[in-house]
């Protein structure tokens, strides 16, 4: 595994482009991936709806990277909690292993038998076991958590055969700053290829966060792969990148479409240059709609005009709408294509303004967008 | 008359022919699947297009209900609404008699049903049915028949079969695409084969694009499922597709091919595929069992589908009936299984092999030689050997 930075947006910003470059061992062929990228959610090795055959609809290598167990001529990194069904039960986690909640009732998972399930399932990319907390937490639970994660890195790294080259060091801390520093420094000390950074998405807000991004970026190397997870929407996602973040897995795209929800937001941010506040607010778009919704029914164009996804090449929104009306399977396939195809046009969009030099632009312009969205009237989201 | 219908192969009264419907040129014997909602369950057209399905079932019924025929009219027939290149068949909605007595009133004007959606009166007509599957625009439509289940007994059964000729008059006087839509005849009369006789008659009279055998594969004994499809079979036209409707078991499939049928719908591949088992040639593997836990075979080794050449059984033994996933890819591996078997059906007789295959398919599902006696004396009729199957009888059978 290789990584490297490409491009840092530079301005005084965090942001960077870079290449992931995983070699091809077991016959598949080795691909680059550009990054910030998005790793695509699996349960049990495929993702929830879309069949390794329709993987193959969507762009490459984007959709390559996988989150979990997968295919052969895919990239597979694995973390130690899923965010749908295997949450990481704090209250339970003791000196001996992480506690997950998972369809099977809780689970203690010790850093051996963690290593366990790495050295058989052989990910591209891993991350080691960590104590992720909620934020509520007391100062001192929170502090055991970094002392135990970076005990537990160490156990993993004792037992990988491959001495550290594949590995994301786990960086915790809650809501603390300085606990988040330490974490940080001290897993960097470590020989390992990269940082997953966990315990993001457990209560903290979206204004805390930003801070301990950055507070934990600060004390990364620079060169280093950084992989955060549990950063869903659009805006975290942007928070993420801002602070220099590389990789991220999300559950946005599975919660969208379970709800019947369909991406809809412009793809074309950065190419407007001539951009004036009023029309701006005037031409505000949605970022999804609900095929749910009676308007759609006799609707015959594609969720998205243009879109190359194998959905909208091949269905339209009243389709959808009729096979969500009447429970059909085929609804969440589809679903989950086209969410899946628009979000990876998001992150590519995201590497394109930083290569351009212009991700702070963009990053105010699709916020504010998204804003004045919220304050004008819309007819067609529910 | 909008299909043409050409006998490429025999073997005794099984035959291989070529198809031509509006939408697409099809090869019999041919399994259709179900998608009753406009969708077969967790897969996508070009998945069906993948693994061979030639003609898809729309289910009146529920059409009718949601989207709504004349939503689906609005785009052109079902073809433009979800987006099927191929052929379609709609059924008339009849058979929901059956399947929901309980809601339903049957007299000569029609069906009334209690909407399931509403609770609202429904009536389904004879013209009401033609009319619904004309704004559907499937290539073949079956006419509205009184359906009675055949473990039922007694004048009923009579009444249906002279009510069903009846309304098939309603049904032709009202169909208004003949052109470009097939409207066939569904033979009833139960178990009876005066009735049945008498029906098959009524329905050549009227010269119909095509035949169906109705009223079977509803709990009846196998002896008297193939002897009443091999009547009909028999009295039919030669010129003329013959669809045995709610068929099935590959076995039943095989057995009304060299009986001389055409065509085959059934829900069991895929709802089967639901409960977690795959279809092989040797009959059925639970891949729920413990067994399959660590079992590293794909589902069939002999099966070219992308499930059976990606995943082993002990990976799908995790997904099925927990995961979506699980559903869908066993549903495509058992599709594939019926599109194959009709594939081998069509080639075998055309390449002059149809009993070699025959024997080899009993051989396979029954390696004890155990093949049911149903089976024995229907291949008898078939003019098919297949002793070599089949261990001697002994007295304890």
């Amino acid at each position: 595994m290789r990584f490297a930075v490409t491009k840092a947006c530079g301005g005084g910003g965090k942001a960077r482009a870079g290449a992931l470059y995983v070699g091809g061992g077991g016959g598949g062929g080795a691909a680059v991936v550009e990054t910030p990228s998005l790793l695509l959610s699996t349960r049990k090795g495929l993702p929830a709806f879309v069949s390794r055959d329709l993987l193959s609809t969507l762009p490459s290598p984007d959709s390559h990277l996988l989150h979990m167990l997968g295919l052969q001529e895919h990239i597979l990194v694995a973390a130690a909690s899923d965010s749908v069904e295997s949450l990481p039960e704090s209250e339970a986690s003791n000196k001996l292993g992480a506690s997950f909640e998972t369809p099977s009732g809780r689970r203690l998972v010790k850093p051996s038998e963690y290593m366990q399930m790495i050295t058989s399932m052989k990910p591209n990319l891993w991350a080691s076991l960590a104590d992720e907390v909620p934020a509520w937490v007391t100062e001192k639970r929170n502090r055991i958590s970094v002392d135990r994660t970076l005990r537990w890195l160490d156990d993993c790294l004792a037992v990988d055969l491959e001495a550290g080259k594949n590995t994301l060091g786990a960086v915790v801390g809650g809501s603390n700053i300085d606990e988040r520093k330490r974490c940080a420094t001290e897993a960097s000390l470590r020989n390992v290829a990269g940082f997953w950074i966990g315990g993001f998405g457990l209560g903290e807000s979206m204004e805390e966060r930003l801070a301990l991004l950055n507070a934990v970026t600060d004390c990364l190397p620079e060169e280093k792969l950084r992989y955060v997870s549990r950063l869903s929407l659009p805006e975290e996602v942007l928070q993420g990148v801002a602070a220099g973040i590389d990789l991220f897995d999300s559950t946005y795209i599975y919660h969208l479409t379970l709800g019947g929800f369909a991406l809809v937001f412009p793809l074309d941010i950065v190419e407007r240059d001539n951009w004036d506040s009023r029309t701006d607010i005037e031409g505000a778009d949605c970022t999804k709609i609900n095929l749910r919704a009676t308007i759609y029914r006799k609707d015959t164009s594609p969720i998205v005009d243009r879109c190359g996804c194998f959905t909208c090449q091949n269905h339209t929104r009243a389709y959808i709408n009729h096979l969500l009306n009447v429970h059909e399977m085929l609804a969440q396939i589809l679903l989950e294509i086209h969410n899946t195809h628009h979000y990876l046009g998001f992150f590519r969009l995201m590497r394109e303004a930083i290569k351009g030099g212009k991700f702070e632009l963009f990053r105010q312009r699709f916020i504010k967008r998204r804003r004045a969205f919220l304050t004008a009237e819309a007819p067609c989201s529910l | 008359m909008a299909l043409r219908f050409e006998v490429v192969g025999r073997f005794n009264r099984a035959r291989a022919a070529q198809l031509t419907l509006p939408h697409f040129v099809c090869q019999t014997p041919l399994f259709m699947p179900v998608g009753t909602q406009g969708t077969i369950k967790g897969l996508t057209n070009n998945q069906l297009e993948e693994i061979g399905c030639q003609i898809i079932l729309g289910n009146t019924y529920h059409l009718a209900l949601r989207p709504g025929a004349d939503l689906i009219d609005e785009f052109g027939g079902l073809h433009k609404f979800m987006n099927w290149k191929r052929a379609l068949l709609t059924d008339s909605g009849g058979f929901q008699m059956v399947s929901l007595l309980h809601l339903a009133d049957i007299t000569e004007k029609g069906v009334t049903f209690q909407s399931p959606v509403d609770g609202k009166p429904m009536l389904l007509t004879p013209e009401e049915s033609i009319q619904i599957q004309n704004k559907i625009g499937a290539d073949i439509i079956m006419a509205l028949d009184d359906v009675v289940k055949t473990t039922i007994t007694g004048p009923r059964i009579e009444e249906a079969m002279y009510r069903t000729l009846r309304w098939m008059d309603r049904c032709i006087a009202a169909h208004q695409k003949p052109d470009t839509q097939n409207l066939f005849g569904i033979v009833q009369g139960g178990l009876d084969p005066v009735l049945r006789d008498i029906c098959v008659r009524g329905l050549v009279e009227r010269n119909l694009p095509g035949y169906a055998i109705g009223g079977l594969a509803g709990g009846e004994d196998k002896d008297s499922f193939w002897r009443v499809v091999a009547q009909c079979t028999a009295a039919l036209p030669e010129d003329k597709p013959r669809y045995v409707m709610g068929v099935g078991y590959p076995l039943d499939i095989v057995v009304c091919s060299a009986l001389g049928a055409d065509m085959y719908d059934c829900v069991y591949p895929t709802r089967t595929a639901r409960f977690g088992s795959a279809l092989i040639p040797e009959g059925v593997l639970k891949l729920k069992n413990r067994a399959m836990a660590n079992d590293e075979r794909p589902i069939d080794p002999t099966c070219p589908c992308m499930v059976c050449k990606t995943y082993t059984r002990a990976y799908l033994h995790c997904l099925v009936t927990k995961d979506a996933m699980g559903s869908q890819l066993l549903s495509y591996h058992n599709l594939s299984y019926m599109m194959k078997l009709s594939r081998d059906l069509h080639t075998s007789i055309v390449e002059g092999r149809f009993p070699e295959f025959v024997r080899g398919f009993l051989r396979t599902q029954f390696p004890k030689g155990d093949v049911p006696e149903w089976v024995c004396n229907a291949m008898e009729v078939a003019g098919i050997d297949i002793s070599s199957c089949c261990a001697s009888f002994s007295p304890s059978h």
